[in-house]
């Protein structure tokens, strides 16, 4: 072969390349460009979503309206009276007193402890007089529920624990409380006249919670006076405290003082600073 | 003689690169909640090796005390994240892509040929089609790493309506500690990942933005065994 036929061949080859770039140029440029376009407005959305301004909630609205929206799906596709599940007694122990939030020791009398309870026509007035008060063997009248179930605290970590009290559910019938017309209600049948909320507080009103009817009157939440087989103690919320399964631990309030039926979507102590209101399970 | 080649579909391509900044604020989001109960280390018994996470850890990613903002962007953010996965998942499906992603008998010991040659440990590169043993098992296992981060996060979201999956996972702590892990394997595959992108050169990162790949072409027979000859020829001059 000749020297001459060599260089062509290179030429060519080099012409080839040249003409690889000429293809790949273009199409590099306007790739990178719109992945540059599409990463610029990714961040703006990311900064409208930190800048948007913090409802009286603590959290961006659009994260809040996301909140919303799940539990939108929670209460409307899932079964709000599906069980949560039990465990062996030998699992079971006492939780770490996590909060004390309205658990003020110095100012409580737990001989004068007296349950309130605002039923709904209570609650439409603007002046609210509770029209029950209910003392701790009245909420030992009701029968007797014990069940072991698993505490999920907010932070992450989960005891099982040996729960006793009464039906939250109970206390609902045995007063009328839950429904408009005072008739028995039907948690699974949506368009019952179910008084949409419940709202409880520790006596001092520091701590509250806002409850959806279904988790309140779910078979499983409990009006609670022992834990692990022994009296609740005042770390616990002696003399009565609320417990719901199918909630973080935040909804389970110690020491009620007050329980409040009522048709307007009670304020809620952790809500208000920036977590899920529902915070259902 | 070089040419360009069609290497990554268009869908391929925009999924990859949406994942991105989908897992990093899923992995925050999630760092912020993990704070709150901050309870796993790598050890044995009273002995620490690492603990997840150090103090100035926290400290220069200003973790402390945001769980509330974690769980709202992270169940915010889920949404987008599994539907992005789900995408991805459906147009491997769809397009046939996944014959070229699923691993097969022979891709197990091709990963192990690819790690020796890849850590100058052995001369002798395997051949490879669009991905390599390697790429395969990784590629794939993220995928599933991503079902699995999905189904154990619903076990520890909705522990009570999805107990049969939590009861399935372990129980709801164990759930939370395969959820955990999972995204630590999120962060050792981006690393590993990032390293062999920057090892294969620009024309590889090229293709995964623009499509298209610069190759080597072989020409056409008539032409290429005096080709061969002259680059022979050229060589022994």
């Amino acid at each position: 072969m000749s020297h001459n036929e060599n260089v062509e061949e290179r030429t060519e080859v080099a012409a080839a390349d040249q003409e690889v770039r000429r293809e790949m140029r273009p199409r590099t440029r306007r790739s990178f460009l719109v992945g540059a376009a599409a990463a610029l407005l990714g961040y703006g959305g990311w900064r409208w979503l930190k800048t948007s301004a913090e409802d009286v909630d603590g959290i961006p609205w659009p994260l809040r309206r996301s909140h919303e929206f799940n539990e939108h799906l929670a209460r409307n596709y899932f079964s709000t009276a599906r069980l949560a599940p039990t465990f062996p007694r030998h699992l079971a122990n006492l939780p770490r007193a996590n909060g004390d939030i309205g658990l003020d020791v110095e100012d409580f009398e737990s001989a004068e402890w007296r349950l309130e309870v605002v039923n709904l026509t209570d609650s439409a007035k603007e002046e609210i007089e509770p029209s029950l008060s209910l003392g701790l063997e009245d909420i030992k009248a009701l029968p007797r529920v014990e069940e072991v179930t698993e505490l999920k605290c907010i932070e992450g970590w989960s005891q099982v624990v040996h729960w006793a009290g009464a039906r939250f559910s109970d206390l609902a019938d045995k007063y009328q409380l839950a429904t408009r017309s005072g008739a028995p209600f039907d948690v699974e049948n949506k368009a019952t006249d179910l008084v949409p909320y419940v709202s409880l507080e520790t006596p001092d009103g520091v701590y509250y919670v806002g409850l959806d009817i279904e988790s309140a009157l779910h078979p499983q939440t409990l009006l609670c006076y022992e834990m692990d087989g022994e009296p609740l103690t005042l770390e616990h919320g002696a003399p009565l405290r609320l417990y719901v399964p199918v909630k973080y631990g935040i909804k389970s309030l110690k020491r009620i003082g007050r329980i409040t039926f009522t048709n307007k979507r009670p304020f809620d102590y952790w809500a208000e600073r920036g977590y899920d209101w529902y915070s259902g399970h | 003689m070089k040419k360009v080649e069609k290497k990554h579909p268009l869908a391929i391509r925009w999924l990859h690169w949406v994942n991105f900044p989908l897992l990093l604020v899923m992995i925050w989001s999630g760092l912020l909640i993990y704070w709150a109960n901050d309870v796993y280390r790598v050890g044995l018994g009273g002995f620490t090796l690492f603990k997840f996470f150090p103090q100035w850890f926290y400290k220069a990613l200003n973790v402390p005390f945001r769980l509330a903002e974690g769980m709202a962007f992270h169940f915010f953010f889920m949404w987008l994240f599994a539907a992005n996965g789900l995408l991805y998942v459906l147009y491997t499906i769809v397009s046939g892509e996944w014959r070229l992603l699923v691993p097969d008998r022979r891709s197990f010991r091709e990963a192990v040929q690819v790690t020796l040659y890849d850590l100058h440990l052995s001369k002798h590169k395997p051949s490879q089609g669009k991905y390599n043993g390697a790429q395969k098992l990784a590629y794939t296992t993220v995928v599933l790493m991503g079902a699995g981060s999905l189904l154990t996060g619903l076990a520890i979201y909705k522990p009570v309506q999805f107990a049969w999956l939590t009861a399935a996972l372990g129980g709801y702590e164990w759930a939370r500690w395969e959820h955990f892990w999972l995204t630590i394997g999120y962060v050792l595959f981006f690393v590993v990942h990032v390293a062999q992108v920057a090892r294969a050169g620009w024309n590889n990162l090229r293709a995964m933005v623009t499509g298209y790949e610069v190759v080597e072409a072989p020409e056409p027979q008539s032409v290429r065994l005096p080709g061969v000859e002259s680059l022979q020829e050229e060589a022994t001059r």
